[in-house]
């Protein structure tokens, strides 16, 4: 095995990562302030067709990321006045959220049915993001960047900040919160609408930089394997980034032993893997009795004050 | 989940398409209604697109006699029976159900609805209200494997594909005799992703075969994604479905084009004429349902003319790239020197040619 090989399986893997990577920590966020968002699909949809059209518009692929980002807010908060201002059932508004998104992306994405744009790849000069080596380093999109400096970020506001304790006391007990005084529904607007940028930008990655192009559907269903990440992760972000990149892998893992004419597992095995990873990962976490990777205490729940 | 969700929209679609209908009955009674059930997005630039295309050639040539109605996105699985039969209720006389996979639910649907004609695209399942239609797609096939034979540097081919069904068995083996034709020693990497339209796993399976050594890669699978990851590492490969050469102007040699029109439009007249009856058709590059997209000019002369002749082979009836011998992938001798494959032999095709490498 050369370098080259495990050079270029390394960039496949990170592009099998960063977009379920990044709509997995927006969800996280959202379900560590105690809603359940099934609608990450439809988010991510939303993100990708409105980062592609902006893109082809402006021709500014930053305008494109934020496009994204404005998109997939936009339609979690149509999620959140459903569930935290008309209490509606998170679980369904959330696959009517992933339906929605599908349907409407499909509506904005007609007239952009086979254009193109220009990929949104490197930044760094192509000394270094085209050399043989380092590209493994400097070859990506922004995006990717951008995915591994928020993991950090979320992870330090989540533990660290005053306004990421408060976020986890009203995803754990809203009613405590709320008789403190903190906004219990307030936050969580603001925890959708952070979980809807994520997951609109991580959309954007398929539209933008894999394909820079526009086809309905195009996800092809990463918004579900993003939610079972969260779990997987036991809903820690330092868990969620090793969880994405083992997916990643994994993932990567069929292709290349399919190609090299290895079929030591049937491929529906290898399409389930997430899954029942996912399945695995919830059977130890509770076997253990470990709180501190279980569910947030008000997961799914409505709060009615 | 997404199983849910997909049926759960199909049952809206179906009942917001019923309720549109008993609004437009009365008005629209006087023309034929004909239907049809897509795989995919009617935008993928690629099969189901083409199959539109067809679907917009009743439009064009019988408009004033034929009102035609789609379903895009129908899974291949129960869940296209319910859609189906809404279709036959609408009062389609008529109903296309353009994928391999819609083989039981046509044949289920059929039996209930026996004043109904369905047409299915790429089956072998026929009854006496049921066609079967399909397109030569290796004959284009043989075409591409012959450019690509010719044009690769490594002699290691990539091939992705969706699922081992006929139609994909045949393509892959039609595209490896063809290049070995023109290089003894060339392989085919076949890469079958469990699916016809997944962009991100089109272009990281595409990756794959790059980096396992394939300088061309052909898909036989629905969307432009390999393509432009194709353009990206100026490496080649070939469109599907139709001329997607605006997604990768250097990377795209040429494409196999599906024209559905001339077919669809016949077998709508046969329903207005009341002449309609079932049958098995087979059509390829002679009848113009296989149509080879103009050639990149990247394609040196030498190549194009033996791909022209190849084409012209299959025109004049002359070529048949599955004429022995030819082994299978352990080397057992499948055709005899001299004989060439029958159609029912083609229809159920189910293993690979020599030299092709995959993990069934």
């Amino acid at each position: 095995m050369s370098l080259d090989f495990i050079i270029a399986a390394i960039i496949t893997v990170v592009g099998l990562t960063t977009p379920i990577l990044l709509a997995g920590l927006g969800e996280l966020v959202v379900e560590k302030a105690g809603v359940l968002n099934l609608g990450v699909e439809g988010m991510m949809l939303i993100g990708a067709i409105s980062g592609f059209g902006v893109t082809v518009m402006t021709f500014n692929p930053w305008l494109g990321v934020l496009g994204a980002a404005a998109g997939g807010a936009l339609s979690a908060l149509l999620f959140g006045v459903l569930v935290l201002s008309l209490n509606s059932n998170q679980v369904a508004t959330g696959l009517a959220l992933s339906i929605f998104g599908t349907g409407l992306s499909s509506l904005i994405g007609l007239s952009f049915v086979g254009r193109i744009a220009a990929p949104f790849g490197s930044i760094f000069p192509a000394s270094l993001a085209k050399h043989p080596i380092l590209q493994v380093f400097f070859g990506y999109s922004p995006l990717v960047y951008f995915a591994l400096i928020m993991v950090p970020l979320v992870a330090w506001f989540l533990k660290s900040t005053r306004a990421g304790l408060i976020l986890r006391a009203v995803g754990e007990n809203d009613h405590s919160a709320h008789s403190i005084g903190y906004n219990v529904i307030g936050v969580r607007y603001a925890a959708i609408a952070f979980g809807g940028a994520m997951a609109g930008i991580g959309g954007a990655y398929f539209s933008m930089v894999i394909t820079p192009m526009w086809a309905e559907k195009m996800t092809a269903g990463r918004g579900w394997i993003a939610l079972a990440l969260v779990v997987f992760a036991g809903w820690r972000t330092g868990r969620l980034l090793a969880g994405a990149y083992f997916f990643g892998i994994l993932m990567a893992l069929e292709l290349y032993a399919k190609a090299s004419g290895f079929s030591f597992l049937p491929s529906q095995f290898w399409a389930a893997m997430p899954y029942l990873m996912t399945v695995v990962a919830l059977t130890f976490i509770s076997s253990r009795g470990n709180v501190g990777a279980s569910a947030p205490a008000c997961l799914g729940k409505p709060f009615l004050p | 989940m997404t199983t849910i969700s997909r049926r759960t929209l199909m049952k809206g679609v179906g009942a917001a398409a019923t309720l549109s209908m008993i609004g437009t009955a009365a008005r629209a009674e006087d023309k034929v209604k004909v239907g049809f059930i897509f795989l995919g997005p009617i935008g993928d630039y690629g099969w189901t697109w083409a199959h539109n295309k067809g679907r917009e050639a009743i439009d064009a040539a019988l408009g004033d006699k034929v009102e035609t109605i789609y379903v895009e996105n129908v899974a291949e699985d129960a869940s296209a029976v319910p859609v189906l039969r809404d279709l036959a209720q609408q009062g389609c006389k008529l109903i296309f159900t353009t994928s391999y996979g819609y083989m039981d639910q046509t044949l289920q649907v059929a039996g209930e609805f026996p004043d109904v004609k369905f047409e299915h695209c790429t089956g072998f399942k026929r009854a006496d209200n049921v066609s079967t239609y399909n397109s030569k797609f290796h004959e284009g096939r043989a075409v591409l494997g012959t450019i690509a034979g010719k044009m690769s540097a490594s002699g290691v081919l990539g091939y992705l594909g969706s699922y081992k069904v006929p139609e994909v068995v045949l393509g892959v083996n039609a595209f490896a005799l063809s290049a070995q034709k023109q290089n003894p020693a060339a392989t085919v990497k076949l890469v079958l992703i469990d699916s016809w339209f997944d962009p991100p796993k089109e272009a990281a399976a595409t990756e794959t075969l790059i980096n396992l050594g394939c300088d061309i890669v052909t898909t036989h699978t629905d969307s432009p994604g390999p393509l432009q990851i194709l353009e990206q590492k100026g490496l080649h490969g070939f469109g599907q479905g139709a001329d997607m050469s605006q997604f990768a102007p250097n990377a795209h040699l040429t494409a196999i084009e599906d024209i559905w029109g001339p077919y669809y439009v016949e077998r709508a007249q046969a329903i207005v004429d009341g002449t309609w009856a079932s049958k098995d058709t087979w059509d390829g590059m002679k009848e113009g349902t296989v149509v080879i997209a103009p050639y990149n000019p990247a394609i040196p002369a030498d190549v194009v003319a033996l791909a022209d002749g190849v084409q012209a082979g299959y025109k004049d009836g002359s070529y048949d790239i599955f004429t022995g011998p030819i082994y299978d992938q352990d080397g057992n001798l499948k055709v005899k020197e001299g004989e060439v494959m029958t159609l029912e032999q083609l229809a159920t095709i189910d293993w690979f040619v020599k030299g092709v490498e995959s993990a069934a």
